[in-house]
């Protein structure tokens, strides 16, 4: 804490429980963390899909058919929009926290992000073709 | 000299999971979570799925996906927990359940990764 | 435009012990008046006993900052007539405990900011005669850490100091930096000491609010998480090299 003598009599106004309600900007921050949630759930989904998969056919489709339950359907919908924004978000702030430097001139900020979404295209494309072909 | 810290070491686990979640899993989300089981995309033969993910290079790198994914959840949630909840009285459980959490998560994709190779 | 504007005033008077009550006052409403000269208004003509800071009045002596609307801001550069009709809510920076009015305690501050050791450290010697040269790129890599006048919004906006007083704080990392990079400095593993404890860098969760609330435009945000992977490099060193090499 701090060494200088706080007045005795000063007010300290109380943080919030809410104190992420407060302001637009918080609330987008407090959603991105959140996010983090979805992701983990993602990778149990896939971890049930892979253990399927390895019972059987039998296994796998009803999986699929466990997959397209309406709980099931919505809450993957509700993981892509938190996947997504955490995609955003995460692409926006990498020039703010990495200085990228091609031949000693400093790459500028949307070369990095538009270098992300390409990154995202390739990778996208490739999963696609993987697991459809 | 750099005294030696697991703080740094999380962070940057934290944050190789923050750049594959969010490079992998929205096409993953949109085909496994939502075209294949609502029938939008045929999905891929049992024998083709089980073929790629038999594949030791996809067994492998999904293990990395799902590990550092979930290290990304374990250190980012405990901040959210800490903040957002104001919670940072439980410190030590919130800390052993976050990392406890991935570590055993990941371990279980390791079971669950090696039933398919 | 209407020829008068309502602020509501943050009055806090520590001999009656009680909570901060909102005080109205109205004020001329002029095109080219800011807060502060609303303020300034209020003391001269309206109530003499209202307490705040400022000196400067041109955006440079960071005196003046407090909460304006919920906003952090230097009260001489938020003009009035952008926040027509009003009422302007004027309120003391946030996570800084009150003194009186419109007046916090920056001591907190004043303490961290040496923690960081913000002067080029060398251990020259002797002395060289005359300066230490640089070149006009080398001063463009710290240029934008060293516009920081210390007005302390950015601690205002950081939830995470306002949750945590013991976080070091966006300004005292972002002048840390602002060293780091000079080319003429030679004590960033000192400063790196300091930040790599859990109270230095890692408590940000990069909500991002002291950049969106700088009015010298310094970035600490972009410091901070840079700092992380500085710290984050010499630590994996650290693991792996053997010690006579760190």
């Amino acid at each position: 804490m701090s060494e200088t003598e706080v007045q005795p009599r000063a007010y300290r106004r109380p943080v919030s429980t809410w104190w992420w309600l407060e302001k637009r900007s918080y609330f987008v921050f407090a959603m991105r963390e959140l996010s983090s949630v979805f992701v983990a759930w993602f990778v149990v989904f896939l971890l049930m899909l892979t253990y399927a998969v390895g019972r059987g056919d039998d296994q796998y489709q009803s999986f699929l058919d466990w997959a397209a339950t309406p709980w099931v359907v919505v809450l993957n919908l509700v993981t892509l929009v938190f996947v997504v924004l955490h995609m955003v978000t995460w692409f926006n702030l990498t020039p703010q926290a990495t200085v990228v430097r091609l031949r000693g001139q400093r790459v500028p900020a949307w070369a990095i992000i538009a270098s992300q979404y390409v990154g995202l295209a390739v990778v996208s494309a490739f999963v696609i073709w993987l697991v459809t072909r | 000299m750099t005294k030696r810290r697991v703080e740094p070491i999380l962070w940057l686990l934290f944050s190789a999971g923050g750049v594959l979640a969010a490079v992998f899993l929205p096409v993953l989300v949109v085909l496994f979570g939502l075209a294949f089981p609502l029938g939008w995309v045929t999905p891929p033969s049992h024998d083709h799925l089980h073929a790629v993910l038999g594949h030791p290079l996809t067994a492998l790198f999904l293990f990395g996906l799902f590990a550092l994914c979930l290290a990304h959840w374990a250190h980012r949630f405990r901040y959210t927990l800490y903040d957002g909840l104001q919670l940072k009285g439980s410190k030590g459980l919130i800390t052993v359940l976050c990392y406890g959490g991935a570590v055993l998560g990941s371990v279980v994709s390791a079971v669950v990764l090696a039933t398919v190779v | 435009m209407a020829d008068s504007i309502r602020l509501q005033v943050s009055r806090y008077r520590p001999e009656e012990g009680s909570a901060p009550t909102l005080q109205e006052y109205d004020v001329p409403l002029r095109k080219e008046w800011s807060v502060l000269d609303g303020l300034n208004y209020v003391k001269d003509h309206l109530d003499s006993t209202l307490s705040y800071r400022w000196s400067c009045r041109m955006g440079i002596c960071g005196s003046c900052g407090m909460s304006v609307n919920g906003t952090p801001e230097l009260t001489c550069g938020t003009f009035l007539a952008d926040l027509a009709p009003g009422p302007v809510r004027v309120e003391p920076m946030r996570n800084f405990p009150v003194v009186r009015d419109l007046v916090v305690d920056i001591g907190d501050f004043m303490d961290k900011l040496p923690r960081v050791k913000p002067w080029i450290i060398r251990d020259d010697e002797p002395e060289p005669d005359g300066e230490y040269l640089q070149t006009p790129e080398e001063l463009d890599e710290y240029k934008q850490f060293s516009m920081c006048i210390n007005c302390m919004l950015c601690y205002s906006a950081c939830p995470v100091y306002g949750l945590d007083p013991d976080f070091i704080g966006p300004a005292a990392i972002a002048l840390a930096e602002r060293y780091d990079l000079d080319s003429r400095d030679r004590g960033a593993r000192e400063r790196l000491d300091v930040l790599i404890e859990h109270e230095g860098v890692w408590g940000c969760t990069f909500v991002g609010e002291c950049t969106t609330v700088c009015p010298k435009h310094v970035d600490p945000a972009g410091a901070i998480q840079r700092y992380k992977l500085k710290a984050a490099k010499e630590s994996v060193k650290a693991f792996l090299l053997p010690r006579g090499a760190r």
